[in-house]
């Protein structure tokens, strides 16, 4: 696994340490996972979900929600009406 | 009297009466709790003042006793209650407030039920050990230099160590059954449906459970009845009829098919748990049940299976952690990308990483087939194997863990061999089938074992009659750890 290239997907930033001591636990998780390849799976359907989920469908009403300020009350940056991020736009 | 040490439907009965006071038995567990949470670390937050004002607010109320009127529930740091500090034990969701109750918090307050504390965790659910935690680890009650197992290990600790009457927790791969378990209590995993997801932390969408610790199998009867059935807020929650899962509570097994699947009594099974499972299932073989061996053939693959399915689902889910809408986020960025490489490099912990690393891998364009594909297949082997197996039998008995409790730092460096602690629980998380872990037994160093029980999907009450069959005729789930 090129552990550098996989951070930078899920956006992690790590230590030149993490980075050698994942690598190493992680060619072990894999090695370990490699035996799911001894079985033969060709003719056998996926499933991702256990039970056999249908869409639920419900009224398109009106119902109360988070006011603006309850919403951004977590918020670590916030700027008027809106969450507030590094410029994206030059 | 000890109140803080009463079950949930002694307390009640008490508080019917007029014999006890929810405030009372909130004193004494305060005393409690105090007394011990120095040494066993089971609550990482904990404000008296508000358990108080909700106690105030009940007394008040006395006119509508709800079916928990005055009980206390320990909550796992992952379920959202409204205004109180929900983090996952993570440093990444500090003094992150929801503005929202989980559905089942909304239900546990309607029934009067007082939420006391909130219980330590792996991070984001991320171990069987409770050593991941923001917080520091979460000790064993019946050894303080042990772990509690995990990640529920703060809400099964708790409930051990009598700091609380109930507890939730919730359950990915083991995460309720294995710290019951560990920790000599009563942990139950529901079928996947049966208790809404709605304001549970999402660790893996598909195979999250949220259930209940308690010390007997009738709390958990009792605890299963308000949490249970559908909910508009998660389309995953089916509208099956919930049952009064205290009238299952019966003392009868007589002609029940037990199953004993063969691949769990294999190597890395300690001797004194086999010997602790198999003298369960001569008891019940004595009360009347009929104990056969099984074979579930594709167990040997369940835990590979796991963290594929378990990692690509979290990578997804966690990808919502990003210093934006709550919780944390560190300086010294310069743009966008960076704020998010450095908050979540430096707010999540090591196993979180890992886990999110790995499921990336599983996901990403050149391996999606390799791994998450092939493991979607794999999981339908799995569950088809529970599938035959119900066919000749009502339910299935195993360990609930290969091994008594270990010691802290022992597997901490070892995410394989940590992972593999969680053996017998996994497939069942797969299969999204209902099982519970009951005490049955202590090994020589007065070590809690668990047994499993599993049954077909939304068969919970043929776990309640197995599991209270076998309280009825013994001491275990009565020992309590000296603190």
């Amino acid at each position: 696994m090129d552990i550098e290239y996989v951070a930078k997907l899920a956006r992690i930033e790590l230590s030149e340490k993490e980075k050698a001591k994942f690598s190493r636990q992680l060619k072990d998780i894999l090695a370990y996972i490699e035996q799911l390849k001894q079985l033969n799976t060709d003719s056998v359907e996926p499933i991702s979900h256990v039970l056999p989920l249908k869409n639920v469908f419900r009224q398109d009403t009106l119902k109360p929600s988070l006011t603006t300020e309850q919403a951004l009350n977590n918020a670590p940056a916030k700027s008027e009406d809106s969450f507030s991020v590094p410029r994206i736009i030059e | 009297m000890e109140l803080y040490r009463l079950t949930a439907h002694e307390l009640r009965d008490l508080i019917d009466k007029k014999k006890a006071a929810p405030k009372e038995v909130i004193q004494d567990l305060f005393k409690r709790i105090e007394q011990t949470d120095k040494k066993v670390k089971a609550l990482c937050l904990f404000d008296k003042k508000d358990v108080l004002a909700q106690c105030e607010q009940l007394e008040k109320a006395q006119a509508k006793k709800g079916r928990l009127f005055g009980i206390p529930v320990v909550i796992k740091d992952n379920i959202c209650v409204q205004g109180q500090d929900t983090t996952c034990s993570s440093r990444i969701l500090k003094g992150f407030q929801p503005p929202y109750d989980a559905t089942c918090i909304q239900r546990l307050k309607q029934e009067g039920a007082i939420i006391l504390a909130k219980a330590n965790m792996d991070e984001f659910a991320f171990g069987s050990s409770c050593e991941t935690s923001c917080y520091g680890p979460t000790h064993n009650p019946w050894d303080l230099k042990r772990i509690p197992g995990g990640s529920s290990g703060g809400s099964a600790a708790a409930v051990a160590a009598d700091q609380t009457t109930l507890a939730l927790g919730s359950d990915t791969g083991g995460s309720i059954r294995q710290p019951a378990g560990l920790c000599g209590v009563v942990g139950l995993k529901p079928t996947y449906g049966r208790v809404s997801r709605y304001g549970l932390i999402a660790f893996a969408s598909s195979l999250d459970q949220i259930g209940p610790l308690t010390k007997d199998v009738q709390d958990a009867a009792l605890l299963m009845n308000v949490i249970s059935g559908a909910d508009p807020n998660d389309s995953t929650c089916v509208d099956t009829p919930v049952p009064d899962y205290t009238q299952s509570l019966l003392n009868d097994v007589h002609g029940l098919k037990l199953g004993v699947p063969k691949e769990y009594f294999a190597a890395g099974l300690d001797t004194e748990v086999k010997n602790g499972v198999e003298q369960a299932l001569k008891l019940f073989e004595k009360l009347g049940a009929r104990v056969q061996e099984i074979s579930l053939p594709h167990t040997e693959y369940a835990v590979a299976d796991y963290y594929i399915v378990a990692t690509a689902e979290a990578s997804s889910n966690l990808a919502r952690f990003d210093g934006v809408q709550y919780g944390y986020r560190s300086c010294g960025f310069n743009d966008l990308l960076q704020m998010y490489r450095k908050t979540r490099g430096s707010g999540f912990g090591e196993e979180a990483k890992r886990r999110i690393i790995l499921g990336t891998y599983a996901l990403s364009s050149g391996y999606y087939d390799a791994y998450y594909l092939r493991a979607l297949k794999v999981r339908r082997l799995i569950k088809q194997d529970f599938d035959r197996a119900f066919q000749k039998c009502d339910a299935i008995i195993t360990p609930t863990s290969p091994t008594v409790a270990f010691k802290i730092g022992e597997r901490i460096d070892d995410p394989l061999a940590m992972y593999l602690s969680d053996i017998y629980t996994i497939s069942v998380n797969l299969a999204g089938l209902p099982a519970i872990s009951i005490p049955c037994g202590f090994n020589r160093e007065n070590l809690p074992i668990g047994l499993q029980i599993i049954a077909p999907p939304f068969a919970e009450e043929m776990l309640f009659r197995l599991a209270y069959s076998f309280e009825q005729h013994t001491q275990w789930h009565k020992q309590r750890p000296k603190l």
